[in-house]
């Protein structure tokens, strides 16, 4: 028997010899004999059942009113929301969602300071979140000694267990202070010349409020970018490994590159609560209508002037404009959501996302 | 050009499992060598060792000289330095699926910092030839994914993404074994010509495919190696009654 390729053409009618080298046997020995066997209690139970045609589109049918509701419960919500301002949206028509204006007692109102603050904050928030995030969530996957993966774990999640009331509690007693007396101060020395730290610094303002959300959406983005990037498979980290890698490149190229679909949805996941928060921040933000560089400045947020000015609203207009706030704040949300949709997209559109 | 790999009492832990006992063998270079035996038996294991993959499981452990040319793996470098000079293929193909067919056989060069866009192009070119697989994807290079291809052409991508950082040795773990017989033909025809240049291990559940590729067999049994020597030696005339046990089929 050669040991090399078998490349000779066999003549046609001559038996076919494999490159095997124990003679293969190529049919298979006659089995025992055919046993004859009354009817089997198994057999009978499932020619019982019926075809499931009807259990199936019933089944069907229950899951799409579930995916309906959802359409029903955000135009209902939508309509309602139109419907309430129509005082306010008549008075001042769509320019309400970019006049600055809030003067409850002249009854003059717009959206726009409110919805600069929404975003400001928000943004603040993921300048500092998601790095944060990101590294506890890469420390968890893939540096994080096994004892010390739970209770680091855990205690990330107890994170977000916390009611926003109680880290408002806690952002004026510990964050504010430290924001008058330390770390002002010392951003306005170190970046003062950015422009950004400007003005007096009461320790309450957009930066205190970014900070605060900050912490809050932290423990959302970093379990869930956690999790998608254990369900990265490991023969991708292998792979990367294999082709002479350090860590840090298997991470960036075998484990963020893969999962940087999840991690996106996580952010915007983190930006929703972000955006709609409201307690924690109406307790620090200052609550005054302003647009500014200034980071220190007081401002206010869609949702936390809603809170704040609801149940002092008096008159209609007033309360229209409150509820055209929420409009606003609607609005945002979809547009946010939406843009972040488009920046998906875009990333994803040379190549398909998923992992094998 | 491939280097001869010289091992010396090479033993191997998970946890507690003492996987690989005592394993003494010479792997020529520019040859290929195949390991056969029944799963779990440590012949994955042995060629993990060969470019320090097992011990990126925590719980893994080796002790023992393994020599590459002048190089003592264990050492003279870090795991790192010698996955540059060790390609690897796997059981299953793994291509990066966010990457197009160019970047994934581009990728060790790139995430080596290579930059070099012309010689790039020719490297590319030249791995994805050496891998067979240059004509079937040589118009949608950057277009498709590698995660779009079959099964068979996605190993050959990784064959060629594991050739294109000009390995001295390439490690292949049962490269086939998840792959159809037309495919597999493929493969082995690759190591076929391959191995002129390069050191090549390769492991396998079938013992046909050792014996058409391999000039060299060692046969692992329970994390020792039983016997190795030339293929024709181990599957005319096996030393060792174990070793002509499995061959034949009467085990394993």
């Amino acid at each position: 028997m050669s040991l090399t390729r078998m490349t000779t053409e066999r003549e046609p009618g001559t038996p076919l010899t494999l490159p095997s080298l124990a003679p293969a046997q190529f049919a298979a020995p006659p089995g025992p004999e055919p046993v004859e066997a009354g009817p089997s209690p198994i057999r009978e139970f499932l020619s019982k059942r019926g075809s499931g045609r009807f259990a199936d589109s019933s089944f069907a049918a229950v899951m799409l009113v579930c995916a309906l509701s959802i359409f029903a419960i955000v135009l209902f919500i939508f309509f309602i929301l139109i419907s309430r301002s129509k005082l306010s949206l008549t008075a001042f028509g769509w320019k309400f969602f970019t006049r600055e204006a809030w003067d409850p007692v002249a009854g003059d109102f717009g959206a726009l300071p409110f919805i600069f603050g929404t975003l400001a904050s928000s943004f603040l928030a993921l300048l500092m979140a998601v790095p944060l995030a990101l590294g506890v969530a890469i420390f968890l996957t893939e540096l994080c000694p096994r004892p010390l993966r739970a209770p680091i774990s855990f205690l990330t999640e107890l994170l977000a267990a916390i009611p926003s009331v109680v880290y408002g509690l806690w952002a004026v007693f510990v964050l504010v202070p430290i924001m008058r007396d330390n770390l002002g101060p010392f951003l306005y020395k170190t970046l003062g010349w950015t422009g950004f730290f400007e003005g007096s610094n009461f320790g309450v303002g957009l930066l205190t409020a970014g900070i605060i959300l900050a912490i809050m959406i932290l423990p959302i983005i970093s379990s869930l970018t956690r999790d998608i990037m254990t369900a990265v498979p490991n023969s991708q980290r292998e792979g990367v490994l294999a082709l002479g890698a350090t860590r840090w490149e298997m991470i960036r190229t075998g484990v963020l590159r893969n999962s940087r679909i999840g991690i996106v949805g996580a952010v915007m996941l983190g930006l929703g609560r972000a955006l709609g928060e409201t307690m924690a921040v109406t307790m620090v933000i200052g609550n005054h209508p302003n647009i500014g560089k200034s980071l220190f400045a007081p401002a206010n947020t869609l949702a936390s002037v809603i809170a704040g000015e609801f149940s002092e609203a008096t008159g209609d207009l007033y309360l229209s404009a409150l509820i055209e706030i929420g409009l606003a704040l609607f609005l945002v949300t979809i547009v946010v959501n939406a843009i972040a949709r488009l920046m998906v997209w875009a990333v994803t559109r040379g190549a398909p996302a998923r992992v094998a | 050009m491939g280097v001869g790999i010289q091992v010396e009492n090479l033993n191997a832990w998970y946890g507690n499992t003492h996987t690989l006992q005592d394993i003494n063998l010479h792997i020529p270079a520019n040859h290929a060598t195949a390991l056969i035996g029944p799963s779990g038996c440590g012949k994955s294991t042995f060629v993990r060792c060969l470019n320090r993959m097992h011990e990126t499981n925590p719980i893994a452990r080796a002790t023992g000289t393994i020599r590459m040319g002048d190089l003592d793996v264990y050492k003279d470098a870090s795991p790192v330095e010698i996955r540059r000079r060790v390609g690897m293929v796997f059981q299953r193909p793994n291509p990066f699926p966010t990457m197009s067919i160019y970047d994934n056989v581009a990728s060790g060069l790139k995430l080596n910092g290579f930059r070099n866009r012309r010689i790039l192009d020719e490297t590319v070119e030249r791995s994805l030839k050496q891998a067979a697989l240059w004509e079937e994807v040589k118009d949608d290079l950057k277009k498709k994914s590698g995660a779009s291809l079959s099964g068979g052409q996605q190993q050959r991508m990784c064959i060629a993404r594991a050739l294109a950082v000009d390995p001295e040795v390439l490690l292949m773990d049962e490269p086939a074994s998840a792959l159809d017989p037309v495919s597999t033909s493929k493969i082995e025809d690759l190591i076929f010509q391959l191995k002129s240049q390069y050191t090549i291990v390769i492991v396998t559940h079938n013992m046909q495919q050792a014996a058409r590729v391999a000039e060299n067999t060692g046969f692992f049994l329970n994390g020792k190696l039983v016997e190795f020597d030339s293929t024709h030696k181990i599957f005319t005339n096996p030393r060792d009654k174990r070793t002509e046990d499995y061959i034949t089929g009467r085990f394993g």
